[in-house]
This record gives C-alpha cells, structure tokens and sequence, in this order.
C-alpha cells in the first residue's frame, strides 16, 4: 500500500502556506514533520486530512483512510476515559473492541472510570492518542502528539507508533522533539513555503466570514 | 448517527449539560407574564398562544450556540469529519438531539402553563400538537445557523439575527393554530402548514448545515 500527495498547494485562512508538496508514505512507514512555528505543519496535517481543501494538487487517498488529531483532544469532561474512548470506536466503526485496545496500548486501564474532567494534562493527552488506535485507522496523522507527556509516555506513544506500523499502517507527525522511533524519515516543511502570500486576491465575503 | 445521537443526550443529562435551561426559562416566562399583564382571564386569554409560542421559540434559541460550538473547541468536530458518518447524518444527529433535550420537554410542560396564562382548555391538545409539530422546525434551523457561526467568537448575536427571521413562519402558524382553537375555530390548516415547515426542514437542513460545517473548519 502506498498513501501520499502529489503536488500539494495548502492555505490556511486566505494566505497560501506551502506549494508542491510532494509526500510517498508506504504501508509500515513514518513521516516526522519539521519546521519552525508557523511554518505550515498543521496546514499540511489538516489538508491531508480532508479538513481544508488543496488549493492545487492531489491527496492521494481519501478522508475515510485517516485518522487525525490535532492540538484539542476530541474528549469530552462530563464522560470517563472509556465512555470516551467507546464513542469514538463506535463512531468509526471498530466497537467494543477498538475501545478495549485502544485502551491498552495507551494503558488507561487504571484511568477507566475517572471523568475527562479529572484527568492531568498528560493524561489527557494519552487518552486524546488513544482514540487513534481507537478508530482503526491505516493512516495516522498527528499533530504535536507529545505535547504534556513526560518521558516515559513519550516512550508509550513510540511504542504505540511502532506497533501501528507493523500492523501495515502509517503516520505522519509534527514534532519538535526526538521522538525514539528509530529510522524514520524527516521532512522539513519550511522547504515548502509558499511564495506568493494571498490566495484569492478579492473575495467580497471573505471579511464577512473571517 | 445513534452514538452520536446517545452521545450527546448523555452529556446533556450529565452535570453542567445544560439540560433544563430552556425548561427553565419557559417555566420563567410563562410564570412572569401574568405578574406583568395581571391576572385578568380578558386580557391574558388572548394573548396565551402568542405567549407560549415565543416562549419556547426564545428557549429554543437559549442553547443554539452550544450545538457545534463545544464540539469544535475540544477538537470532536475535527474527527468527526473523517469518520465514515456522512457530516449530514452528524447533522441530523445533532439537531435530533437539540429537539429531545430542549424542545421536547417544552411540549410536555406547555399546557401545564396553558393552564397558567388561562388558555380555554379545548385549546390545550392543540397547544401541544402544534407545539409538537413546530419545534423541529427550530430545532433543525437553529443548527443550520449553529453551523453557521462555529466559527466565530461570541457569535451567538449573529446567530440569532440569522435564525429569527427564519423562525417566523413557524411562530405565525404555529400560533395561529392554537389561536384558532382556543376561539372554537379550526386550526388543522395552520397546524397542516407548521408540520410542513417541519418536515421540509428536517428534510432538506442538514445539507445545508454538513455545508456550512466544511466551510468553517477549513
């Protein structure tokens, strides 16, 4: 299995962020964006999702391979680590199952019956990564995934991405830091940016919605 | 669409879910406005119908701008577009739930009120019926217009600029049919109509919102 883009023009807003992005990602393969603040990785990670529109160029695969998560962490405060969990497997099909393991490989059985609300920063963001496993999914991508989590679930979340790959899947991911996941491929997006600055050069409802 | 739909009735019956709030302002209302006009049976009778509708249409509207506004600050909105639920059935699963958590229980509670502003009581069951007919029809426009502004900060006046206008002709029939039987007329024609609202809306609405929805999460 293959999954990439192909000549990706991605805008965030009305401003043109990256040009000709070109991507190859295969079955058990990572990606690690890189790049400073603001250098488009979201943008790039929320097109590839589907959430934003290319303005040029091809995903080469569709909204129904991927699973996304982004800076917020999709839990909801009045519900447990489970109920949570559970909503999001049923949403995307996997049931009681994909909860279960999802769960596991993020070990939040100790956490099962606490609220959302009581959870630590990093415990919530364990949970957050866990509806990835959750949705059974073959693509991942993630967006600055270990932000809050100490060292030892950054190690976790390695292990998790580890085994995701062996499965066949694949991930494309943010970061800053080293994330221990061996061999992988970087990508500096700041190689992408864009030239041009504005999109759409007069859009009478663009003030109205922004 | 049915976790969804259970979804969101569960966070809304949890604590801090809102749940109630409409009930409460319709209750409040409803109880004020005698104290206001007086409790005279020739001047609060007519007025009952006009009264309880706009009652519940401005509950309805209290809880419009949770609808999406939630989900898109704790990032549910993002998954929920890759999921294999088409976004119109999310849609539809939302505004379901708005009308069982908010509006439904209007209804239940309306002749009870009826009974409160001197609503002759033949006019009671249709109080109901309309109320029960019409309030889809919020329901479902309320979160077209939620979808509308998901984006915006503080953009429940837009919001409600949006959506009033929209309501008006489920205001005016939906009134008008307990009007009509509270002076011993018929009021099937105008109850006919509000249903129609209804089901066009139910209908063809979620379209509109999954739209609006795709444009503001770019």
């Amino acid at each position: 299995m293959e999954w990439g883009c192909h000549d990706l023009t991605c805008r965030r807003g009305e401003a043109v962020v990256l040009e000709r992005v070109t991507l190859a990602l295969r079955a058990g393969e990572a990606i690690v964006l890189r790049g400073p603040n603001g250098s488009g990785k979201t943008t790039l990670l929320r097109t590839l999702a589907g959430l934003t529109p290319p303005v040029a160029g091809t995903v080469g695969f569709g909204a129904d391979l991927v699973a996304y998560g982004g800076h917020a962490d999709g839990l909801k405060d009045q519900l447990t680590v489970s109920e949570n969990l559970r909503v999001w497997a049923d949403l995307y099909g996997t049931g009681r199952d994909g909860a279960e393991r999802a769960a596991a490989a993020y070990d939040l059985a100790p956490l099962a019956e606490r609220r959302a609300a009581d959870l630590s920063a990093g415990q919530r963001r364990r949970a957050s990564l866990a509806r990835m496993v959750a949705t059974g999914r073959p693509v991942w991508l993630l967006d600055e995934p270990t932000v809050s989590l100490d060292a030892a679930q950054v190690a976790r979340f390695a292990a998790a991405v580890r085994a995701h790959l062996e499965a066949g899947g694949a991930a494309v991911i943010a970061t800053h830091i080293d994330l221990g996941l061996g061999a992988v491929r970087e990508v500096d997006v700041s190689a992408f940016a864009a030239r041009r600055a504005v999109a759409v050069a007069h859009d009478p409802f663009a003030e109205a919605v922004e | 669409m049915l976790t969804l739909l259970h979804r969101d009735l569960r966070l809304a019956l949890r604590a801090g879910g809102g749940f109630g709030q409409a009930l409460g302002f319709y209750l409040i209302v409803a109880t004020l406005v005698p104290l206001g006009v007086g409790p005279d049976r020739a001047t609060l009778a007519p007025t009952a119908p006009g009264i309880l509708w706009l009652g519940a249409l401005l509950a309805c509207l209290l809880s419009l701008d949770r609808v999406f506004a939630l989900d898109r600050e704790d990032g549910t909105l993002d998954g929920l577009v890759p999921a294999p639920l088409p976004l119109e059935a999310a849609a539809t699963a939302k505004a379901a739930a708005h009308w069982l958590t908010t509006a439904l229980p209007l209804v239940v509670v309306a002749p009870g009120l009826g009974l409160l502003l001197s609503l002759p009581a033949q006019a009671m069951p249709w109080l109901a019926a309309a109320l029960l007919a019409g309030t889809p029809a919020l329901s479902w426009i309320g979160t077209f217009g939620a979808a509308l502004t998901v984006g915006l900060k503080r953009g429940s006046l837009l919001l409600s600029l949006l959506v009033l206008p929209l309501y008006v002709p489920t205001l005016v029939f939906g009134a008008d049919a307990v009007r009509r039987a509270a002076q011993g007329l018929d009021p099937a024609q105008p109850l006919l109509l509000t249903a129609a609202i209804s089901l066009g809306c139910v209908a063809l609405l979620p379209f509109a919102t999954a739209a609006a929805l795709r444009i503001n999460l770019r």
